[in-house]
């Protein structure tokens, strides 16, 4: 039999539901693989050994009935962004290092209610704002094809805790390009769904207008099987879309000739790794012989997103993290001298760096004189973005590009340089102020680092993603290929 | 200089909603600490809110009762400031988009005259929780019960020009959110309260003075109280050589005075933007109209109808209709009395308004109800009892809650009509003085309200006053 | 736009954090740098064109029924909070 974290999700769905193996010596097996390997990654910050055993035992009970739900007994990790009910859940933060949510996320609830065994929490960037989970409270995530470089951000700890196969797949959230980007570096395959599709209830907020909830696994067919959960209305969250969530696993196989590609020329332009660039042509023309069409596809004031973003994003998350105030949860500072003390020192010490920095721009673009300078400018730039896709996609049925300008970087090498860090966002960005959703899949190695293909959809077009990363990932292994100190 | 005084209110009246405006706990007054706030009210990380549809159906229908336009795409917005009653930092509000826009209410002055006074918009918003200030060792408590229960706040012109007007502005709101069921009324428990805009300048100015705003005025002697100790500030420090600086004043109702708030280190800057949470609340005609069809007579509408059927004066009517069920009570008496409304209309204002409120009861907690005060006045009507004894069983009905007819039969009330009854009474008060006889018949005509007086006595003030005077007026002329 | 110190500290009270001296000319930089990248929004022509608060352009709020679902749940909501005492939280004295 082949190793068990060598399988793919729906593999190890297939040997649980066949009795190959219970679900417990499943999880078994991940614990002690994340017992064994977690001290070089550090990708996990809570582990809950545990409540997974005695979950995976329910789960086995479960498997011996008939109508065990799709998921039962698969283990899984939870990025620490999400609430979960009784457990210590960070966001990466010192603010939330003593935190014990009381209520779970929709996203885990759903997932527990198929069956999913919970194996803990992942490591992040704190609050979700960082491009190469180097600013978590919890130190720095590495990256399993080598340990000196980052996994990408924010979802470093979930994108390295799959890489290196010490869960079959993770929970991200995804703001700029935090699953799309990790999962480029770590060589997997992330989705980021449209926005709406996924419920944000119970997933801590950075910038409310662009979170969306994805996966982090080997595959398409694995993303599937997760989203055919997660996916779907949750009248908690005004902003979920009330839209049928359509057969995910049913449109994998679907043919691929006819495919209108939309290649985005920006995203080829200045700035791009050679090699990436080499790496993500050659995939485009294994579409081509899949019978794919290729076009050629200009968005004008795409070039404008990071700066947009970089308004966006801080402006709401200077107000979404004003509740962390010291009062009803999180770290408060000792003895306060009065009220303003008491916010000040708390939100000082509880904050990172890089949290503060946003902080700081947000309250800048939103306050009173810059206010129709920044946030209103970027407000209609993200429209003209948001008009710039649409019309692109009156032609192409997806957009295709790089994930990201360059394979894994040196731990160290951008912290000091805001700006450089942040263009490594650059082609991700886009996708969340369109709300579109968003996959990258493993498309070859520069070296031994892996370097992933963005492909970028209409609203909604979960499926017809899915069904186009299937298809290249039935031609291609690169998504099979497991970190040497990993193996 | 005469100073011409400038006044706008903001009132804030809470939303009369089972659940709270984004979240789906209680908004009953009077819980536990906290009892009442969940997850969303708290500002817990993650959650979310989700618009209550009541509320916002309660917006509209006072829009539409002051002819306001109604917002068909309306935002909500976040007011963001950090304060320990606050506890998502930010209070979800309407700024750029109110979901009423601008309507009128006219009110009536005591001299009688109408005046108008502009509504400029309307907005629906949460509520902040309280601070209680009591010691926990030198620290204060908060309680976030109240935290988002719905808030109305209607911004009114700046269109007043004395405290009177604003008080009379500020009645004629609450009476009209009670009648359209949107809001309890009540002041003590905070579910009606204003802010008031005061500034002054010199008569045919048109500029506006610098204005403050006194917070949280929570009754109506208050406000009239805390606007013209204002006002006198105002003007005072003006003629003495200073300027008015524009800040926020607590009343202290102990003191009587205004204070300028300490809290206010810094200027606010509350940088409102679009809450990503919410999308635009969009409302379309049938909702419209429903709201609309569900509006009840509105007070100026019957206080009209009073005066048309009637035949009160405005003045009256405008008393009568001050509260719905003050309304509906003089209406269910009128039903039983046809042809007795002014008659009605005195009683309810006078005898029943007055034991009320000596016994600071509701009208709908009245101990005489409407039939039975409608039986008391019938008797008046026949003339089987005076107004005056009338009084007397009004009197014992409200202690004792028995209807009038029993009341007059058990105490033998019933006025004497018989005409032969009263001339015997005459003959013997006659005969018993008659030295005053004497007197009356050789001019001193003031000696009739003496006659009068002693047949009343007599009777027990059962005499039917009227024929009393006619028979004496016979008999003492011999 | 190039922000001074004393901007930068303006900026912290509003956000309401505490920034040490040492730190404080690093914000002053990068926040600085951060105003300036964004500038680049300048170029576009944005007259005209609605600004866009929501992704999902079509979508309009839901409105749910007025209805009490909640528990009273106050102590397990408490137990993350610092200080709490009779079911209230505790803050340093709210001074009007």
């Amino acid at each position: 039999m082949t190793e068990l974290h060598h399988q793919t999700l729906s593999e190890l769905r297939a040997g649980l539901r066949a009795r190959r193996f219970s679900s417990v010596e499943l999880t078994k097996h991940y614990l002690a693989r994340i017992e064994r390997f977690d001290s070089q990654l550090n990708a996990f910050i809570t582990v809950t050994a545990e409540s997974a055993v005695r979950a995976a035992e329910a789960a086995d009970r479960e498997l011996e009935t008939s109508n065990a739900p799709a998921l039962t007994g698969i283990p899984l990790v939870h990025k620490d962004i999400f609430c979960t009910d009784g457990v210590l859940t960070t966001c990466g933060s010192k603010m939330l290092s003593n935190f014990i949510a009381p209520y779970d996320a929709t996203v885990v609830e759903r997932l527990a209610r198929a069956g999913v065994v919970t194996l803990g929490k992942a490591n992040m960037d704190e609050f979700a704002m960082g491009s190469s989970n180097e600013t978590s409270f919890y130190g720095p995530v590495k990256n399993p094809w080598d340990l000196k470089k980052v996994p990408g951000g924010s979802s470093g700890g979930s994108a390295a805790a799959v890489a290196a196969r010490l869960t079959p797949a993770a929970t991200g959230t995804d703001t700029g390009g935090s699953i799309r980007q990790p999962a480029a570096l770590t060589g997997l395959t992330g989705l980021k769904p449209t926005y709406g599709r996924v419920s944000r209830y119970g997933m801590i907020a950075f910038a409310s207008s662009l979170d969306q909830a994805g996966t982090l696994t080997l595959t398409a067919e694995d993303a599937a099987l997760l989203m055919s959960a997660m996916a779907g209305f949750d009248a908690r969250d005004s902003t979920s879309v009330d839209v049928p969530v359509p057969d995910y696993l049913s449109a994998l196989d679907q043919p691929l000739s006819g495919l209108k590609i939309g290649l985005l020329k920006e995203f080829f332009e200045k700035g791009l790794d050679e090699q990436s660039a080499k790496l993500v042509r050659e995939a485009l023309s294994l579409y081509e012989r899949l019978g794919a069409k290729l076009i050629e596809v200009s968005l004008p004031n795409l070039p404008l997103s990071v700066p947009t973003y970089y308004v966006v994003a801080p402006a709401e998350c200077s107000s979404n993290l004003s509740r962390f105030d010291g009062v009803r949860f999180g770290h408060r500072c000792d003895n306060p001298s009065d009220l303003l003390d008491l916010y000040r020192r708390s939100r000082g010490e509880g904050f990172g760096p890089e949290v503060k920095r946003r902080i700081m721009t947000g309250t800048y673009v939103l306050s009173a004189g810059y206010y129709d300078a920044y946030y209103l400018r970027a407000q209609k730039v993200r429209r003209l973005i948001a008009d710039d896709f649409a019309r692109a996609f009156s032609n192409v049925d997806v957009l295709m590009g790089p994930t990201s300008p360059t394979p894994a970087f040196d731990i160290g090498a951008k912290v000091d340089d805001p700006i450089t860090m942040y263009l490594n966002d650059i082609y991700t960005i886009g996708a969340n102020l369109a709300g579109l959703p968003a996959m990258s899949i493993p498309c070859g190695f520069a070296g031994e680092l892996p370097v992933g293909l963005q492909i970028i959809g209409p609203h909604f077009s979960e499926a017809k993603l899915l069904n186009v990363a299937h298809g290249y990932q039935r031609e291609t292994q690169w998504h099979r290929r497991i970190p040497k100190g990993f193996i | 200089m005469n100073w011409e005084t400038v006044i706008g209110l903001e009132i804030h009246a809470q939303l009369a909603t089972k659940s709270k405006i984004f979240s789906s706990s209680a908004t009953a007054y009077g819980a536990a600490p906290n009892a009442q706030a969940n997850l969303v009210d708290l500002g817990y990380p993650g959650v979310l809110p989700v618009l209550n549809r009541e509320a916002v159906r309660m917006a509209v229908k006072f829009g539409l009762a002051v002819g306001a336009g109604i917002s068909r795409r309306s935002i909500f917005a976040r007011k963001n400031y950090f304060y320990p009653d606050l506890p998502k930092g930010y209070q979800i509000s309407q700024y750029e988009k109110p979901i009423v826009e601008k309507g009128t209410l006219e009110i009536l002055l005591e001299d009688g005259s109408r005046k108008t006074i502009g509504i400029t918009r309307a907005h629906l918003e949460e509520d902040a929780g309280k601070s209680l200030h009591e010691d926990f060792q030198g620290l204060s408590g908060i309680d976030l019960n109240r935290a988002g229960t719905p808030l109305l706040e209607i911004v009114s012109e700046p269109d007043m020009r004395s405290a009177k007007e604003a008080v009379a502005y500020m009645k004629k709101i609450h009476t009209l959110v009670r009648y359209l069921e949107i809001c309890d009324g009540n002041m003590q428990e905070g579910s009606f309260r204003c802010d008031a805009n005061v500034s002054v300048r010199p008569f045919g100015q048109e500029k506006f003075g610098t204005r403050c705003e006194i917070k949280n005025l929570n009754s109506f002697r208050f406000i009239e109280k805390a606007i013209n100790y204002e006002l006198a500030r105002q003007i005072e420090l003006i003629e003495g050589g200073g300027k008015v600086r524009q800040e926020t004043r607590l009343y202290d109702p102990d003191k009587g005075e205004t204070r300028a708030l300490r809290s206010k280190e810094e200027a606010n800057d509350y940088r409102y933007f679009p809450d990503p949470d919410l999308l635009p609340v969009a409302l379309d005609d049938a909702f419209i109209e429903s709201a609309r069809a569900s509006l009840p007579e509105l007070p100026d509408q019957k206080a009209a109808r009073y005066v048309k059927e009637f035949g009160l004066s405005d003045y009256d009517a405008g008393l009568l209709t001050a509260s719905r069920e003050m309304g509906d009570y003089y209406e269910s008496v009128v039903a039983k009395l046809q042809g007795q409304e002014k008659l009605a209309a005195n009683w309810v204002m006078g005898e029943l308004s007055g034991a009320l409120n000596k016994d600071g009861l509701d009208i709908t907690a009245s101990r005489i109800n409407p039939a039975q005060l409608a039986g008391l006045l019938a008797r008046i009507a026949d003339e089987t009892i005076s107004g005056k004894i009338a009084k007397e069983v009004f009197e014992q009905m409200w202690i004792e809650g028995k209807d009038a007819d029993a009341i007059i039969e058990s105490k033998g009330l019933k006025q004497i009509t018989d005409t032969g009854a009263i001339e015997k009474v005459i003959d013997e008060v006659m005969a018993a003085n008659p030295k005053q006889l004497a007197d009356y018949r050789s001019g001193k005509d003031k000696l009739f309200g003496f006659f009068v007086g002693q047949v009343m006595k007599v009777t027990g003030g059962k005499a039917n006053p009227a024929q009393v005077n006619e028979l004496l007026k016979q008999k003492l002329a011999g | 736009m190039s922000l001074t110190r004393h901007d930068v500290e303006n900026i912290a009270m509003l956000a309401r954090l505490a920034i040490n001296e040492a730190e404080l000319p690093v914000y002053v930089d990068s926040l600085s740098k951060i105003l300036n990248f964004v500038e680049q929004l300048n170029q576009a022509e944005t007259d005209n064109v609605e600004p866009m608060a929501h992704p999902l352009a079509d979508q309009v709020q839901r409105m749910r029924a007025d209805e009490v679902l909640e528990q009273d749940h106050h102590e397990k909501y408490q137990r993350n909070a610092a200080r709490v005492e009779a079911g209230l939280y505790l803050v340093p004295k709210v001074i009007e």
